[in-house]
């Protein structure tokens, strides 16, 4: 009797451990894939461009101008460089802005103000960026050519960033403006989460003496959150240096190098998202748009770890 | 219901008046019709089981009870004379008068040195950065750290031990000159002979400071007070000079606590 009890609560025990043995074996393949895939994708990528960078110097294709494929030159440069244009507007137009909220709903908002407020803005990121293009077209574009473009002509074009030479309100700022918006609700809420890192003794350390608030977010907060707060940013530009869709619909896509965010620009990911699956009977196209996509994720997955290593330091000190 | 013997004599010199004071945390009411004055240059001592109200008592001092989100306040503190929450009062300018010494040491990110300029630079104590130093100097040795730090003033402050920080803590405290000093349970977090030099420190400055700590070991209340206040679930069961509440308390709960009973 009591063997075959035994028995039995020994095969239920198996099958249990077999149940076990199986979970977490599957989800580590799940959880392994993902990771894999970016190795896979990075690898297939450098695979496809081999062609042509074997054919031309990789510093000829990133310095080099011109990019015209059917007499087989394919300088990067404007598109590297429309990349960083619109992205490095984008950022500057957002990142004050968003530093400012942030600190406002870390230090400054009732509980209340704040738990309305971060989701509606969290909500921003829900946005499709398709939408945000569509924005950007309708608003945007007239709002430059409209209002900032005559604001700078004659007051501020002599300095060659702000020149105007281009009538249509396409161009880096209106994609610079699309993205401060679109990378907004990424940088609020990373730098929030950095802010929430200080502890409320040390805050209180600084108000005990009778610090202001402010004085003690300038003295103590920030200066404690400053690699934080940065790597946010840094998140936030390679967000932005990715964006693809919401910035070619505004960006005027001509591949000349920019001078002034009045400039159109072609951004690498316009580049790769407008051309590649036609025209592919030039030779080397198809290496060269896939070169493009290499250096764009090189770039971004660079800025991606360093940013992160950076935050998960400052929330483990959480 | 328990009966609340009020403390009604009036003190010659009376530094702090608490006026009808309660305090809510939420719903929940923390502090029960507080009234109690504290005297000048002495040192108080608020005991009382956990959880009592004891450190929200200290917190209505420095307004630092309104940092913690969702609570209220009624009744009137007076610091001089004057209520620290009348709507023209400048908070600042009253956790610059009371200061804090909290539970644990919190030295601010920065070297030992900068601990104590901190609050001298934010109200423009010193004129130039030979005062400055002097201030730093002075306090430190007020705070009986200036032999073991005089050398490492540029080293981050959390360098220090624990005992070290705490009488750091008290060093910049000090040095925005205020005239009362809270101390929230300060020397529970550190060992004997820290705790030690902390209450030498207390003990040597209540003659220019008013001092009120609030303490649940009564070992040390014992050492330290000049004057005791008893509290119970929110409300002030006892207050009085050390020797009598001690000796002869009046009130039953103040006895079996006294007798550690509770």
């Amino acid at each position: 009797m009591n063997q075959t009890l035994s028995k039995i609560s020994e095969d239920i025990k198996s099958h249990r451990t077999k149940q076990d043995l199986f979970a977490s074996r599957t989800f580590f393949v799940l959880t392994v894939f993902p990771v894999l895939l970016i190795v896979i994708i990075t690898v297939a990528l450098y695979l496809r461009a081999q062609p042509i960078l074997s054919e031309y110097a990789l510093t000829d294709l990133l310095y080099g101008e011109i990019w015209k494929p059917n007499q087989g030159l394919f300088g990067f440069r404007p598109f590297i460089l429309g990349t960083i244009w619109v992205t490095a507007v984008g950022v500057i137009l957002s990142v004050p802005a968003c530093i400012l909220v942030s600190i406002y709903l870390a230090e400054y908002a009732h509980a209340r103000t704040r738990t309305i407020a971060k989701p509606i803005l969290d909500l921003l990121a829900a946005i499709p960026p398709v939408v945000y293009g569509v924005w950007g077209l309708l608003s945007i574009v007239p709002f430059v050519d409209d209002v900032l473009a005559p604001l700078s002509k004659g007051r501020l074009d002599s300095i060659p960033i702000l020149s105007v030479t281009q009538p249509t309100g396409f161009g880096i700022l209106a994609g610079g403006i699309v993205l401060a918006v679109m990378i907004a609700p990424l940088i609020i809420s990373v730098t929030f989460e950095v802010l929430s890192t200080v502890s409320n003794d040390l805050r209180h350390a600084s108000l005990g003496v009778g610090a202001t608030q402010w004085q003690t977010i300038r003295n103590i907060v920030i200066p404690q959150t400053l690699p934080g707060i940065i790597a946010a940013v840094v998140l936030g530009a390679s967000r932005a240096l990715g964006e693809t869709i919401a910035v070619l619909m505004v960006v005027g896509n001509v591949p000349k190098i920019p001078t002034s965010i009045f400039d159109t620009a072609y951004p690498l990911p316009a580049l790769i998202a407008n051309n590649y699956g036609e025209m592919m009977s030039i030779p080397l196209y198809d290496a060269a748009l896939l070169g493009a996509a290499l250096v764009l994720l090189v770039v971004i997955l660079i800025f991606n770890i360093l940013s992160t290593l950076v935050l998960q330091r400052m929330l483990r000190r959480k | 219901m328990l009966r609340v013997t009020r403390y009604k004599e009036k003190i010659m010199d009376a530094h702090i008046q608490v006026k009808n004071l309660n305090a809510y945390y939420g719903k929940q009411l923390a502090l029960k019709d507080i009234n109690i004055e504290i005297p000048k240059n002495q040192i108080t001592v608020i005991m009382g089981p956990s959880g009592c109200g004891k450190t929200t008592l200290l917190k209505t001092f420095n307004r630092f009870f309104e940092l913690t989100e969702n609570t209220q306040l009624t009744g009137e503190v007076l610091v001089d004379g004057e209520n620290i929450y009348n709507k023209d009062i400048d908070v600042t300018e009253v956790r610059k008068i009371v200061g804090l010494l909290a539970q644990r040491p919190s030295p601010l990110p920065m070297s030992i040195y900068d601990n104590v300029a901190y609050g001298m630079h934010i109200h423009h104590m010193r004129k130039n950065r030979e005062e400055y130093k002097d201030g730093v100097k002075h306090y430190l040795e007020i705070a009986g750290l200036w032999e073991e730090v005089q050398n490492r003033l540029n080293e981050p402050a959390t360098s220090l031990s624990i005992g070290q920080q705490q009488r750091l803590c008290l060093a910049r405290g000090l040095a925005v000159e205020p005239e009362i000093i809270l101390g929230d349970e300060p020397t529970s977090a550190l060992d004997p002979i820290s705790s030690q030099h902390i209450e030498s420190r207390l003990l040597d400055l209540k003659k220019q400071y008013t001092t009120i700590i609030v303490t649940h070991t009564l070992r040390q209340a014992k050492r330290l007070a000049d004057y005791v206040i008893f509290m119970y679930l929110g409300e002030l069961i006892e207050a009085g000079p050390a020797k009598e509440v001690f000796s002869n308390p009046k009130h039953e709960r103040t006895k079996q606590y006294l007798e550690g009973l509770f």
